[in-house]
């Protein structure tokens, strides 16, 4: 017997594609499996703190700068940033699905959603960009930026600050994202995942619902309550 | 069984076959790739010694320039920048790297009876971002260095300064990268690839601080990361969060700054625990006293590192009702401290002590942390630490620590796990001269400075009153002697390489794992995986009797 079927007992070899092999320094697959899956979710938590350090600042200004805030804030547009937010918890509900859909052996699915997925990644940076460019002409821009007129409050260059660091980081999680989530499509094509392997889908859709769950948080705090 | 053994029975397996990690394949190209903790454990060893030299020759340049008041050989703006680069490549080139990433990433796996950390290719990237992280920082001293202090305070950092301040801190936010993957990496190892029987309280009690400093590193770092990246923002397009002229709040950057910084102090001391605590047991030959103890005070002292970022901002502005809170919590990491001291006297008691090269670092140890720790409390409190607060007593306390602790006992690491990773032996005698310069030239340096501290010596200024020469001249006679020793431990463990005996598996009759495999061990770790049947320094029953 193989080494590989060993370590899986045999019977569960056959369920695994034949480009997957269990790493020597693992006893079987699924401690492999819960190895991985309990990295991603430490590097989660690196993430969170990342953006923790964001939300404190945010919040302290706000507090100092409360009316600067409120006046920046009704310059955000609440319209594309409600789409937005629509957008990526859809695409959020697709990746799940997506994951669902691999552990089922339903390759042909599995494509679908992810391609919905990276779909509607990609409107949310196109919506963004219109974002930016609208934000960029105005003047509406951080800290010593800052050139647009008739403000009545005193530092709106810091809202702006923060708004540009906080959803700029997020964006480029979401490019990050998407170039894991074509990485996994393409694997997926290859046949290499089946309901006995799917860790690496499952992994990319954890990292890609703390995207959407970051923004979740960004909208309302920056576009709603200013 | 034909794949397993039991702990007992590796120490009676037949010599390999010649093969080890050193020699199975060869060529430069083979260790950039090569994806074996041990070799990965031996570039960063490598690596943070290139670093420790680094900082050291700038300490040396400053020491020196300190000899008189006024100008001994430099100005005072490159005095600032030989400063700031010791600080900056001291703490992130050589310390928070040092022990968990060398000796650590080393003796993860073979302490556990694995076969590697749980994410090996991770692991040679944490080392790539290690080295691209040093090649901004080195970039940053040959394009017109840095001179704000490696705690890059703002307003300066962000505008005033003219220097590479941007290249250093891209340098240090790439580090933390690797210090988040080295930290995450074994957290999973630990609770995934224990060999069968090693369950979490038979691990070595160095395991358990690496645990508690990979706690940190995970949770701590990535502030410091946002707080680098919105420092470097403001610098280069002055977006205002730091700028008190466009309304930022330069006190926000010490709060984000310490809040890692703080924390991060203990990712420099755990580890240097850790290894004080297996040269104890080691070399007084019995089980740790008190396992528990020492284990879960490592854990505690990770929780309350959180807690007291604020006693570095005693005197910035912060309200008298934090100070008071900050000072109060700050009393509470002296509890697990002082728990682990006590348990390190207890495992010395009755043991039959062997006063080997690693122990006379073990016992250093435990003398010089107990005064940096002690002196620590000092600064704690707040009427002492108003007058205290940026003088060399600071200056002689956190060298106590960082390096009258952590070095010696990564120094003290070095010579207890050399033989097995080198499979060679060193000069014992020259070992042992080195050890004494060090130790004597460290005392001689730094404690003259907390005498220069209480008498109110501020910290980083060029120029001094003179009353303050001749403990200056004296402080920089020390540097000197310190430097000699640190030469001599380098050429010793150097000419080991060349013409050290054979080691033999087990020198110094330890009880860990990793003594019951060859030095230096095979590429897989272990003959047959281990299968643990005794507690953490434990001996075989015909052993003891």
């Amino acid at each position: 017997m193989s080494a590989k079927a060993e370590a899986l007992g045999g019977a569960e070899e056959s369920k695994l594609s034949p480009q997957f092999h269990v790493a020597h320094h693992f006893d079987k697959a699924d401690t492999q499996f819960d190895a991985g899956r309990m990295g991603v979710w430490l590097f989660l938590v690196t993430e969170i703190l990342l953006f923790g350090g964001l939300f404190c600042a945010f919040a302290i200004f706000r507090s100092k700068y409360f009316p600067s805030f409120v006046e920046a804030h009704h310059h955000l547009d609440r319209v594309m940033g409600g789409i937005n937010t629509i957008v990526l918890i859809s695409s959020s509900f697709t990746m799940a699905l997506a994951v669902r859909s691999a552990q089922k052996n339903e390759k042909k699915k599995t494509t679908i959603l992810l391609a919905i997925t990276l779909a509607c990644a990609a409107m949310f940076l196109v919506v963004k960009y219109f974002e930016y460019s609208h934000k960029i002409h105005d003047g509406l821009l951080p800290g010593g930026n800052f050139t647009a007129a008739d403000f009545a409050s005193g530092h709106p260059g810091i809202f702006f600050a923060i708004y540009f660091m906080m959803t700029g980081i997020h964006g480029v999680h979401v490019v990050i994202g998407m170039g894991l989530i074509l990485w996994i499509l393409l694997r997926n094509q290859k046949n290499e995942f089946s309901s006995r392997y799917y860790a690496p889908v499952e992994n990319v859709g954890l990292y890609w619902h703390l995207v959407d769950l970051v923004w979740i948080y960004l909208f309302p705090l920056l576009y709603l309550v200013g | 069984m034909a794949n397993t053994a039991t702990v007992d029975e590796l120490g009676h397996s037949p010599a390999v076959r010649g093969k080890n990690y050193l020699n199975q394949t060869a060529g430069v190209w083979s260790w950039l790739t090569t994806v074996d903790h041990k070799r990965i454990g031996i570039m960063y060893l490598v690596s943070v010694l290139v670093g420790f030299g680094l900082g050291g020759i700038f300490a040396l340049l400053v020491r020196l320039e300190l000899l008189t008041a006024k100008k001994t050989i430099m100005d005072a703006s490159q005095y600032n920048q030989a400063f700031t680069l010791h600080g900056a490549a001291m703490v992130f080139l050589f310390i928070i790297p040092s022990i968990p990433a060398s000796l650590g990433n080393f003796f993860l796996p073979l302490m556990i009876g694995a076969k590697d950390v749980a994410f090996p290719r991770l692991n040679l990237l944490s080392l790539y971002l290690y080295w691209i992280g040093a090649i901004f920082m080195l970039a940053a001293i040959v394009t017109g260095g840095v001179d704000t202090g490696w705690t890059f305070y703002v307003p300066y950092a962000s505008g005033v300064s003219t220097t590479s301040v941007i290249s250093a801190t891209f340098g240090v936010f790439v580090m933390g990268f690797s210090s988040i993957l080295t930290g995450l990496n074994f957290i999973v190892t630990l609770h995934k690839l224990r060999a069968p029987g090693m369950s979490w309280y038979r691990m070595p009690l160095f395991l358990w601080s690496l645990y508690a400093t990979s706690i940190i590193q995970v949770l701590a770092t990535p502030v410091l990361g946002i707080t680098l990246l919105l420092l470097i923002f403001e610098r280069a397009f002055h977006i205002g969060i730091f700028d008190p002229t466009l309304g930022g709040d330069p006190v926000l950057f010490q709060h984000f700054f310490w809040f890692y910084s703080h924390p991060a102090v203990y990712i420099m001391i755990l580890p240097g625990m850790g290894v004080a605590t297996e040269i104890l047991a080691t070399n007084s030959q019995r089980r740790v006293f008190g396992y528990k103890a020492i284990a879960f005070s490592s854990v505690a002292i990770a929780l309350v590192s959180f807690l007291v970022w604020g006693h570095h901002m005693f005197v910035s502005g912060q309200s008298e009702l934090s100070s008071a809170i900050f000072s109060f919590l700050t009393f509470f990491v002296a509890i697990p401290s002082g728990v682990k001291m006590f348990n390190w006297l207890g495992t010395l008691w009755g043991g039959s002590i062997r006063f080997t090269v690693p122990m006379l670092y073990g016992i250093a140890f435990l003398f010089l942390f107990a005064i940096g720790g002690l002196t620590g409390l000092f600064l704690g409190m707040l009427s002492v630490d108003l007058h205290l607060h940026d003088t060399y007593f600071v200056v002689a306390h956190f060298h106590y620590v960082m390096m009258g602790s952590t070095a010696i006992a990564f120094f003290g690491g070095l010579h207890h796990w050399w033989p097995k990773m080198t499979g060679k032996m060193y000069d014992e005698n020259l070992a042992r001269v080195g050890f004494a310069l060090t130790f004597i030239g460290f005392n001689w340096t730094f404690f003259t400075q907390f005498i220069l501290g209480t008498r109110g010596m501020p910290r980083r200024y060029y120029n001094y009153l003179d009353q303050f020469q001749p403990l200056h001249a004296f402080s920089t006679y020390g540097s000197w002697v310190l430097g000699t020793g640190f030469l001599i431990t380098f050429i010793c463990l150097a000419r080991s390489l060349k013409t050290g005996a054979p080691a033999p598996a087990d020198p110094w009759g330890g009880a860990t794992l990793e003594w019951k495999t060859a030095s230096p061990p095979i590429t897989e770790n272990f003959e047959k995986a281990p299968i643990v049947t005794l507690d953490a320094y434990e001996r075989p029953a015909e052993e003891t009797a």
